[in-house]
């Protein structure tokens, strides 16, 4: 009985409840990415390998419209468009004239734009990373932290996005062509759905949201240009746990493997806490290839 | 019995070489012209000619998988890292430094990898096999990055350069011809033997696999086990190759094993031209030399990925077989 009182009171009770919160942030913040990322794989077939360099790129010109115009807000917005303009210019230009090839193809391509991007960037934008401030400053007491509200806004501000745009699937006009698409191209090409502008479509809103969640994410740990590869790592993780295609799976899958990691952070350093992620991989790989949160293995 | 005018079938006063007998005519010549190159070219591009065969090699490997298997790895770094950080071992643990013992210490540490990788991701097919050998090479990576006290973390291993020894015969110091007339001598057997086995029965079912998959499992092959003896292959010709590269610049570095060595593996496919196996040594060397001489001509800061990244799109969008792509079927025959 002894012991197993010791080891509860081993168990850090107020490191858990902050690593929860902290966890579920990140998470947030990579659902909205692998949503984007599953949305573009669901409809198009293509794994975008450039995802994390468009969330790299959104957040570096929310910090160019920041420090031109001092508004947060603004850049969350301009940022988004900017990045949705560029996405769909992108899909035009590259992805467009390799409809009907081999998928393998796409993700060449993609990993082409990925590299160009990155490269820009760092041309661009050099090696040091921007910081930006958090636009709201105020704290609340959690334990012996002073905890920003910022990060829980960042929690809400996503969950929001992914809200609205689960109501845009659902109820606009060009949602049901999305749905229509994603279900049977051919048939939806048929009844008279332009196809190849809902392709550009998804791909620019994507691009979009990929961009809303590195301007939200930007005043966490500041901006630098290799940041992209990092995040679309695990949002290809959490993508292949989720399953894939599965927009409701991966964003369970992101806050799973969020909260796992900031658990894991309790024990072990940061940088070997990512281990938890490959692991969580490889055994969803093992027992449930089609990812953990299809419902019937297909 | 349908029978063809004779001389559109045997040409009738001209005699025509074979193909075997032009194919080997030029593989002589290629060999004759790499042999005598290091006597001639000054130290610096005797160093980077030898790097091309060595960046080759690692292309020609995963050449297997992409070309003949139809699978797209973007986790070759782990490959080639592991056979670079095996040689480091060997090096540093075993005195005197043996060669021999570096090579035999690199491939099974590629090995290992190879077997972990191979294991895991020839359950998934196409994207999910490449986006899963992708993350498996970062594990790798993550723990060579932060396991300092065995790989030295980011500061890599440094070590020197065994003796060329064979046994009986020779024992001397590398110097850069004889390290370029080793490394040829590697490459050129790995391309030999990857040329054997494409073309024996065992690449047929690769081919085959590649152009239909279900229908191969439903022949009665057992795909899996395929599968995962071309990514066991391939990645002991990458580790090869890492065990040449840490030879010949006598360290290993855990930027080696990150993502952008793979990265530049599959641009070295695509540019060369996928399925023909000498295709990636010679996109190999377009891209390490376009790279030179771009940054040559605009200053070591110039991003030459941005335009080098361009021509690759450009090229899987409009010449997705290559630059030696039209040569594809000779090549094999």
């Amino acid at each position: 009985m002894d012991a197993v009182g010791h080891f509860f009171q081993a168990i850090p009770i107020d490191l858990i409840i902050i690593q929860t919160i902290n966890g579920i942030v990140t998470g947030m913040i990579l659902a909205l990415i692998a949503s984007g990322l599953t949305l573009i794989f669901g409809i198009l077939d293509v794994v975008n390998f450039a995802h994390g360099e468009l969330f790299m790129l959104g957040a570096y010109v929310g910090v160019i419209i920041i420090t031109a115009t001092g508004s947060f807000w603004l850049a969350l917005i301009g940022s988004a468009l900017v990045l949705a303009i560029l996405g769909a210019a992108l899909q035009i230009v590259t992805l467009r004239p390799l409809i009907g090839r081999d998928p393998l193809n796409t993700i060449l391509a993609t990993f082409g734009v990925s590299l160009v991007l990155q490269n820009y960037a760092l041309w661009q934008f050099g090696p040091v990373s921007r910081k930006i401030s958090e636009p709201m400053s105020s704290h609340f007491t959690l334990f012996y932290l002073e905890y920003p509200w910022y990060r829980i806004v960042i929690a809400l501000l996503s969950a929001a996005i992914i809200g609205g745009f689960w109501l845009f699937l659902k109820y606009s006009r060009f949602g049901v062509w999305i749905r229509a698409t994603a279900q049977d191209r051919v048939m939806a090409q048929a009844m008279g759905i332009p196809v190849p502008l809902v392709y550009t479509g998804v791909f620019a809103i994507g691009a979009a949201m990929a961009a809303a969640s590195g301007v939200l994410f930007a005043p966490l740990t500041g901006v630098d240009a290799s940041m992209g590869l990092d995040w679309v790592l695990k949002a290809f993780i959490v993508v292949v746990v989720g399953g894939m295609g599965n927009l409701g799976g991966s964003i369970a899958a992101a806050i799973f493997i969020s909260l796992l990691e900031s658990y894991a952070a309790i024990w072990l350093d940061p940088s070997q806490a990512v281990i938890v992620s490959f692991v969580v991989l490889i055994l969803t790989l093992l027992f449930r290839p089609t990812g953990l949160f299809v419902s019937t293995p297909r | 019995m349908t029978t063809a005018p004779l001389d559109k079938v045997m040409p009738l006063g001209k005699t025509r070489l074979s193909h075997t007998a032009i194919f080997w005519i030029g593989f002589g010549a290629v060999m004759a012209v790499l042999i005598v190159a290091p006597l001639y070219l000054p130290e610096f591009w005797r160093r980077f000619l030898t790097e091309i065969l060595i960046w080759g090699l690692l292309a020609m490997s995963s050449d297997l998988l992409i070309g003949f298997t139809g699978m797209v790895s973007f986790g070759h770094s782990a490959f080639f890292g592991l056979g670079m950080y095996g040689a480091a071992g060997a090096l540093l643990a075993i005195s005197p430094p043996n060669l021999w013992l570096a090579i035999l210490f690199g491939l099974a540490g590629a090995a290992g990898a190879a077997l972990f990788v191979a294991y895991f991701s020839t359950r998934l097919r196409d994207i999910y096999f490449a986006i899963t050998t992708l993350i498996f090479s970062q594990i790798f990576y993550v723990i060579i990055f932060t396991w300092t006290s065995a790989t030295g973390g980011e500061n890599g291993l440094i070590f020197t350069r065994p003796h060329l020894y064979i046994p009986f015969i020779y024992d001397a110091r590398f110097n850069s011809t004889t390290m370029h007339w080793f490394v040829l001598a590697v490459v050129t057997a790995s391309y030999l033997i990857l040329r054997r086995v494409t073309q024996s029965p065992f690449g047929m079912v690769l081919q085959s696999i590649r152009e239909n998959e279900p229908r191969t499992r439903a022949i009665g092959y057992r795909v899996e086990r395929y599968k995962m003896m071309s990514v066991m292959l391939s990645g002991l010709f990458a580790g090869l190759a890492g065990v040449l590269y840490a030879v010949q610049n006598e360290f290993a570095a855990p930027n080696f094993v990150y993502f952008l060595t793979s990265g530049d593996t599959v641009i070295f496919n695509v540019i060369g031209g996928i399925g023909t196996l000498v295709g990636p040594i010679v996109g190999a060397g377009f891209f390490q030399l376009a790279r030179e001489l771009l940054s040559r001509f605009f200053g070591d800061q110039f991003p030459y990925l941005i335009p080098l990244g361009i021509v690759f799109i450009v090229m899987i969008i409009f010449l997705p077989q290559g630059l030696l792509g039209f040569a594809r079927r000779w090549l094999n025959r």
